[in-house]
């Protein structure tokens, strides 16, 4: 019973937020800042993944987020919906209930495979020169797609959110809140699993000496293809569920900024600790939005408490330690690593 | 022909530009293996000091357009450099002292990027800053190319500070201490050397060249608004590290290596394609030599 503890907490809390929804007991705007608390965790967790665990510097998280979001629209648009760009839709829009995963999946996969032009010079280089790299690829992404004049280019895109609409129709429940919650904790139990499987082993040995792991018999080009994948992938499926959100998709918002703030969640909940990150995704979210009033000066405070948090606690909220660590009553319920 | 040296000439400056800015990231990477992100803004604000210092000048003091050149250059570079150097001091130091992770020093200078460019922007407000004409625009014109005086002073700037550089960190004691740090930090503070005024020495050399630049950049753009820093302060970093991060050197070329690409993308193809072609390259070369043009790869001791 105790075993299950945490996953049936955060199931019920799921239903409890899925339920408040559906009676309208918190408004369209809580809603949303919810929605992309989930989308900021999947983001920073995923890219911890590469940054924590694997102790690289990546900063162009913002890229692969950007190819997941037009591929998911593209393939949404392509089943769901009667758009300009496709024509009719392939499938009844009712479909959308069980078929929606297969856009979640498909922008995953082919952001994994924009991970691989980042993942192969991973091979020969580490550090700085390697963040250059994934720069210059969020670089190329964002100018290949607002090069890109069939799917909207500088201008955007929209027409995915009749996908969302048409699931209303069916059954009337809040379907992107289910589906932000199925990508987030799914997202989050993926990289539990793959950080404590044997490929998260060799992950913390990369991290660690690579050298050594290489002496060892760890295949590190391997782990650095498939870490690199994952955390590329499900930056996808964030951004698949980004675009399903705003209805609106503009290549300019998943530029350098949109990479600076996963870094920012990464080291502000304390590199390579998976809890820390969703932790610092959910203060971080709610701390950007509790700012907003502020206007302008909400971009001179946030950097100014980052700042300030990092002089006084240089590793971040967790700094590289789990919940459990911090409180090992937890592990009774919970096996964290 | 013509066209190709017009065009040649725009990449000069636009070069020098880079160069200048990516000087400055190859400095501070060199001693202290930082990535110092604030660089970018460091330069942005170098050219709103530019701004308040020439408009004072000119406007308060009633100086002619070129003593408040000849004042300007010198003040704004020394203004710049307090700034990276307070930057140095309240954000960067501690953490050193602390033994914090890279990184973690590295997201601090984002956010005091970031922090500099909204400030201005809250302080300031919106609006534009339009930079008073401190040289008479003279245009040349040799076999049907024309050159304006002001492309030249920028192009031979850019070489002067990068041979005055060069000379400092390759002829002088200091320079010597600079490359004794990045070449072995522990040792270097045994041999009698005071590590934190040769750090805070460097911050004063490259922030003093993106206060250059950024006074060049406004004399040649004159519409100045708080966001200007960012992208060509991301790019020269690029620049810098494709040339070989901590080699002024390959500082220098990348900068002028980054806008021939652009320069040539553009006159080539849709400018559109601007970006994509020339980071494509930059991609490419990096594969082929993932440390940099001038790079050494660093032995690892097993």
């Amino acid at each position: 019973m105790q075993r299950y503890a945490l996953n049936a907490s955060l199931l019920v809390l799921a239903l409890i937020i899925i339920g408040l929804s559906q009676a309208g007991a918190i408004d369209l705007y809580v809603q949303s800042v919810i929605m992309f608390m989930a989308i900021n965790v999947i983001m920073s967790s995923s890219l911890n993944l590469v940054n924590g665990n694997m102790g690289e510097f990546s900063c162009g998280h913002g890229g692969f987020m950007c190819v997941g979001a037009y591929v998911g629209s593209l393939i949404s648009m392509l089943l769901f919906t009667n758009s300009k760009l496709f024509g009719a839709a392939l499938l009844p829009p009712a479909t959308a209930i069980f078929l929606f995963p297969v856009v979640l999946l498909g922008a995953g996969i082919v952001a994994a495979l924009a991970g691989i032009i980042v993942a192969v010079p991973s091979f020969k280089t580490r550090g700085d020169y390697l963040a250059i790299i994934t720069l210059a690829v969020n670089y190329i992404v964002i100018s290949a797609i607002q090069n890109l004049d069939v799917i909207g280019g500088p201008r955007g895109l929209t027409g995915m959110r009749p996908a969302i609409s048409a699931m209303g129709d069916v059954i009337n429940l809040p379907w992107m809140m289910i589906w932000v919650l199925i990508g987030c904790f799914g997202s989050v139990f993926l990289i539990r699993r793959y950080i404590s499987s044997t490929y998260g082993k060799g992950v913390n040995a990369v991290c660690q000496d690579e050298i050594a792991a290489e002496i060892m018999s760890v295949d590190t080009n391997r782990i650095k293809l498939v870490t690199f994948m994952v955390s590329s992938g499900l930056a996808g499926v964030a951004g698949a569920l980004y675009a399903h959100v705003v209805g609106y998709l503009n290549p300019g918002s998943f530029d350098i900024l949109k990479s600076t703030e996963a870094m920012v969640m990464v080291y502000l909940g304390g590199m390579g600790s998976l809890s820390g990150s969703v932790i610092s995704a959910v203060v971080f979210t709610l701390l950007l939005e509790a700012l907003r009033p502020l206007q302008i000066y909400k971009w001179v405070i946030v950097p100014l408490i980052l700042i300030l948090l990092m002089q006084f606690r240089p590793e971040g909220i967790m700094g590289n330690k789990e919940l459990s660590d911090l409180f090992p009553r937890l592990r009774k319920y919970f096996t964290f690593k | 022909m013509e066209f190709v040296f017009q065009n040649i000439l725009n990449a000069l400056q636009w070069g020098s530009f880079y160069a200048l800015i990516a000087l400055g990231y190859t400095l501070v990477y060199g001693v202290l293996l930082l990535i110092n992100f604030a660089h970018g803004d460091i330069f942005m604000v170098g050219a709103y000091i530019a701004y308040f210092v020439a408009t004072l000048l000119l406007g308060t003091m009633g100086l002619g357009p070129t003593a408040t050149l000849v004042l300007a250059v010198p003040l704004t570079m020394i203004l710049t450099s307090c700034v990276g150097v307070t930057l140095e001091r309240v954000a960067y130091r501690p953490l050193r002292r602390k033994g914090a992770h890279r990184l973690y020093v590295v997201i601090t200078a984002l956010m005091c990027g970031l922090m500099l460019e909204n400030g201005n922007l809250a302080l300031l407000g919106a609006s534009r800053k339009y930079f008073p004409e401190l040289m008479e625009k003279t245009v040349y014109t040799f076999a049907g190319l024309s050159v304006t005086n002001l492309k030249v002073v920028v192009i031979i700037t850019a070489f002067v500070a990068f041979a005055v550089l060069h000379f400092i960190v390759t002829r002088t004691k200091i320079g010597m201490a600079m490359r004794g740090i990045s070449w072995d930090k522990f040792a270097i503070p045994l041999m009698g050397i005071p590590v934190d005024s040769i750090i805070v020495f460097t911050f004063v050399l490259g922030s003093g060249m993106a206060g250059l630049a950024g006074l060049l950049f406004a004399m040649a753009y004159p519409v100045l608004e708080p966001y200007m820093g960012a992208l060509i302060g991301w790019k020269a970093f690029i620049a810098a590290v494709v040339g070989g991060i901590g080699d002024i050197r390959g500082a220098f070329l990348g900068g002028f290596l980054l806008a021939f690409l652009e320069i040539g993308v553009a006159a080539v193809f849709p400018s559109t394609l601007r970006d994509l072609i020339a980071f494509t390259v930059l991609l490419l070369i990096m594969w082929r030599k993932p440390t940099g043009i001038f790079g050494v790869a660093k032995h690892q001791k097993i």
